[in-house]
């Protein structure tokens, strides 16, 4: 890949990450229950959070 | 078992294996087989950002607020997603201009300006302070705590006793000392402290297994999992509310947004992470690795905050526990001895990471960036006189250490007690946020410039003292409480915690949003409003173009002046010491193929910018500028030289450019090329069937005219008749090539546009009348009867007369060719149309083909060959036709339908 192309997928991972973290689709998750004995919120944000890390891994070792 | 003795016992033995990591690594430095040069090592280095703070203070944010400390994690995660581009340029600029601290990056940017270092240092210095005093706060408590085991006391119920003090005091001393043994035992030139990154990896890793271990423990142990952790909470109203916490966006979102921000700029911009990130990199490929490590080890660490924080609301429901404890009283409260001390070491590794890199940057920039250049300049000092300066190097740096950690003291004695952990830390957090502006800025942004900076510096600055550490001090009872509540004077629009009346927001999204505006606002606005000098202008087009540049000789191109290779070298002896600086001129002989000292070095540009990289390294470039500038006489630059010696590097762009550009020109031309060679090709090929076209149309008549006149040789008694029968072939035969050839060589002088017309002013009833009148002959012998049909009077046309009757003639016996023989009917008629006159011939013979319609007009083409069998002409006839009347304005075309004969019309333009 060339460096252009990395460096904007790394921007656009930025932005999927804004996006993630942030109201609204925060909001959609802010809601009482829980999985698998998680609630919701913490579930989601740890989810969302290691989803960012495997792209970044898979963008960055490539 | 945890009795004073033994838990101090166990640090110093902690801090003793630290020191063994610090000193091996060293030494396998100088032997040249680094232990750091991995991208393992390297992201572990970066976890220093994660304190006592994280370690302590995440799990006490989370018992009051749940998620609300995750975005000082998250943060980062989506500033390293940008490290790529942000990060590498960094890098690559520091390695180039051997930056030795934030304020050197700074100064550095915005035309070594040693005013600008020394802003940067004083913001850094002050800044950092409430953090460090967190770190003591931590250690202290922690170790307070641990102290009175089994009970659980919090410190503060321990009132003012003496010892409590003097925790603080000796954790401080303890630290200063420590961190002189590691960072200044000697002075190098790239500021590398391999001993101290290795140590550093270390502590992330005892860090990160102690709060794991903790988490663990409360959760499977204390807990039958997360789901009945959770479940236990959610039973109760208080905490379940806490597992939703972002209700109300004004104030939730904001803040989350705010608390992410702030520390997406932490990461790039708190001195330690510098220093670790940028500093201490051996290898900028080591990024790689550490863009998804780092965010790993981030994540890992933060799993088991919020089943701690729980745990400890349950555990603890009075609320007498601090949050901020829950990670060490936890383990104590269930007589768990070994964990509780792991827990107090793994907080200790913790704070100790960050107060040895800390004050290590902090005390590079206070040396470099703030008392060197004032030294320099005091002339009565006689600095430059000095044979050896790297004492006095060593010396500036080791008070700076000392001092910074005794105003952390004073910070904790001042201010400490009124905040938790999280709070105190974002303090820090905002005011290292205000160097973003400027660097980033400085990164992209060609047009910053030091008023610019300084004015977006000085203002953010101002700010963030006026509203968040003001507050503090008055919180602490150090400044009158009236000036939160009142504001200064009574003046309610300058209340520190609701600047202008913008209430309703928390303490660090307030500050956030008025210094940035002010920080940014100054930045941009003083940087467009006075062009930036020569100096500034340079480093400026360095910095913004780092990956255009051709490497460290890149500077060299800016200097001109005179200087001795001797005195420049006892200038890096003096500050450097007299091993390093042969080192140095050594490895500069090598690289030109000299040798030094046998050789004498020419002191070129070259060197001296080669000598000025050197020094930049051991006391920041704005030091170094000066320093080289008093043995090396520079004739200033002036800006036109300035602006010549910045287009020779745009030279080389302009260059490839052109060459792009004469590439596609020659691309273009080849495609025209080619076009006109189809073209030739296709002209060619027409060319060889005309004459083979040609050729056969003569062989016809000619064979015919040979085969009569042998037969009239062979056999001279053939009988009257017959003879004169074949005479009357050829001849016709003749005829029919003489005409061919004629109109052969009429074709090609219209063609070549060597044909002669010679015009006149053309009555075209009368030239009809004369070509019907040629022809009435032919129409008689073929019984042909024709009407000619003409107006009264008609415009003139301006077209030569021979030509015309050509046309009408080609027409007429076309017309008399295909009509039946014996009921053939011609018309011939003229009309007047708009502009001009239109002729028409129409016979009623067999009609034409639609296809052959439209290649009737083509050379050698004819319609009548498959009606009648044989040809009727030589196909050039219309041809010819169709060129005369284009020649003169005017349009030919063909009208028919099988069986229905065949109009052939024509106009001219009249005058």
């Amino acid at each position: 890949m060339d460096d252009k192309g990395k460096e904007q997928r790394f921007v656009a991972l930025c932005m999927l990450g804004v996006v993630l973290f942030n109201f609204p689709v925060l909001a959609l998750f802010n809601v009482g229950g829980s999985i698998l004995g998680i609630p919701v919120l913490y579930a989601y944000i740890f989810a969302a959070w290691a989803l960012v890390i495997a792209l970044l891994c898979w963008l960055a070792e490539r | 078992m945890l009795q004073g003795p033994v838990i101090i016992l166990c640090a110093f033995a902690y801090l003793g294996v630290l020191f063994a990591i610090a000193y091996y690594a060293d030494q396998r430095a100088d032997a040249g087989r680094p232990v750091i040069a991995n991208a393992y090592v390297y992201s572990l280095s970066l976890a220093v950002y994660a304190t006592a703070w994280t370690f302590y203070g995440s799990v006490g944010r989370a018992a009051s607020d749940g998620v609300g400390f995750l975005p000082i994690y998250i943060g980062p995660t989506l500033m390293i997603a940008l490290w790529w581009v942000v990060m590498r340029k960094i890098l690559r600029i520091s390695k180039q201009n051997r930056i030795t601290s934030l304020a050197d990056f700074i100064a550095s940017r915005y035309g070594k300006s040693a005013l600008l270092g020394g802003i940067v240092t004083v913001i850094a210095v002050v800044g950092i302070l409430p953090y460090i005093s967190l770190q003591l706060k931590a250690v202290s408590a922690s170790y307070l705590i641990l102290v009175q085991y089994p009970e659980i006391v919090m410190p503060q119920t321990l009132g003012e006793t003496p010892m409590r003090e003097d925790t603080a005091l000796w954790v401080a001393l303890l630290l200063a000392a420590f961190t002189i043994a590691f960072g200044t035992r000697h002075l190098d030139a790239a500021e590398h402290h391999q001993g101290m990154v290795a140590a550093i990896a270390f502590e992330s890793l005892v860090k990160l297994i102690a709060f794991l271990a903790v988490g663990v423990f409360v959760t499977f142990f204390l807990y039958d999992g997360l789901g009945d952790l959770f479940g236990r909470a959610a039973a109760q109203p208080k905490l379940r509310a806490m597992m939703t916490p972002l209700e109300g966006v004004a104030g939730g979102y904001a803040s989350w947004v705010w608390l992410t921000i702030l520390s997406m700029m932490a990461i790039m911009f708190l001195p330690r992470q510098f220093q670790v990130a940028v500093i201490e990199n051996l290898n900028e490929k080591h990024l790689s690795k550490a863009i998804w490590l780092f965010p790993l080890y981030m994540l890992a660490i933060n799993l088991f905050v919020l089943p701690i924080a729980f745990g400890g609301l349950l555990r603890f429901p009075g609320g007498g526990v601090d949050g901020d404890t829950f990670v060490l009283t936890l383990p104590m409260a269930e007589k768990q001895e070994a964990l509780a001390l792991l827990v107090f070491i793994g907080g200790l590794s913790a704070a100790t990471g960050m107060v040895i890199v800390e004050t290590i940057a902090l005390s590079t920039m206070v040396c470099n960036d703030l008392v060197m250049p004032v030294l320099l300049r005091m002339r009565s000092l006689r600095l430059n006189a000095q044979p050896d300066l790297t004492g006095l190097l060593l010396g500036i740096r080791r008070g700076a250490i000392v001092l910074i950690l005794l105003l952390g003291y004073l910070y904790f004695k001042l201010a400490g007690e009124a905040y938790a952990l999280v709070s105190i830390g974002l303090i820090s957090f905002a005011a290292v946020a205000q160097f973003a502006p400027a660097v980033l800025g400085g990164i992209f942004w060609k047009g910053g410039t030091r008023m610019g900076a300084l004015g977006g510096l000085v203002a953010g600055f101002a700010v963030w003292f006026y509203t968040l550490l003001l507050p503090a001090l008055a919180r602490s009872g150090w400044l009158p409480i009236g000036l939160l509540e009142q504001g200064p004077f009574g003046i309610a629009l300058l209340k520190p915690l609701a600047l202008f009346g913008l209430a309703g927001l928390d303490q660090i999204t307030h500050a956030m949003i008025w210094s940035m505006l002010a920080n940014i606002g100054a930045y941009v606005g003083f940087s467009l409003a006075a062009s930036p000098g020569v100096d500034e202008h340079r480093q400026a087009s360095l910095f913004v173009d780092v990956f255009r540049q051709a490497g460290e000789a890149g500077g060299a191109r800016f200097w001109r002046g005179t200087a001795s290779a001797p005195e420049l070298y006892n200038l890096l002896a003096r500050f450097l010491g007299v091993a390093a600086a042969d080192d140095a001129f050594e490895d500069y002989a090598k690289a030109h193929g000299r040798r030094w000292p046998g050789d004498g070095l020419e002191a070129d540009a070259e060197l001296v910018h080669y000598v000025e990289v050197q020094l930049a390294g051991a006391i920041g470039s704005a030091s170094a500028r000066v320093m080289v500038a008093s043995v090396a006489k520079e004739e200033a630059l002036t800006s036109d030289e300035l602006r010549e010696l910045l287009d020779e590097a745009s030279q080389v762009v302009v260059y490839s450019h052109r060459l792009e550009q004469k590439s596609h020109e020659l691309e273009a031309a080849t495609a025209e090329l080619r076009a006109a060679n189809e073209q030739l090709k296709e002209l060619d090929r027409m060319k060889d069937d005309f004459v083979s076209t040609v050729s056969h149309e003569l062989r016809t008549p000619l064979t015919s005219i040979r085969a009569f006149t042998q037969i009239l040789l062979e056999h001279p008694n053939v009988d009257a008749g017959q003879r004169s029968k074949f005479l009357g072939i050829i001849t016709k035969e003749t005829e029919r090539l003489t005409r061919l050839i004629n109109q052969v060589l009429d074709l090609s002088k219209i063609e070549s546009g060597k044909a002669e017309w010679q015009e006149s002013r053309v009555d075209m009833r009368e030239l009809i009348g004369d070509a019907v009148t040629g022809m009435s002959q032919v129409f008689e012998e073929q019984a042909i009867k024709v009407d000619v049909e003409l107006p009264q009077k008609v415009p003139p046309v301006r077209a030569d007369v021979d030509r015309i009757i050509q046309v009408m003639l080609n027409l007429l016996s076309n017309a008399a060719k295909f009509c039946e023989p014996g009921r053939g009917q011609i018309r011939v008629a003229l009309q007047t149309q708009a502009g001009a006159l239109r002729v028409e011939v129409r016979d009623n013979g067999p009609g034409i083909d639609p296809a052959d319609q439209r290649v009737i007009f083509d050379k050698f083409r004819q319609a009548g060959d498959t009606l009648t069998g044989k040809p009727q002409g030589s196909g050039l006839g219309l041809h010819i036709s169709r060129q005369i009347v284009e020649h003169f304005g005017g349009r030919m075309w063909v009208e028919s339908e099988l069986g229905h004969g065949a109009c052939f019309a024509f106009t001219l333009p009249h005058e």
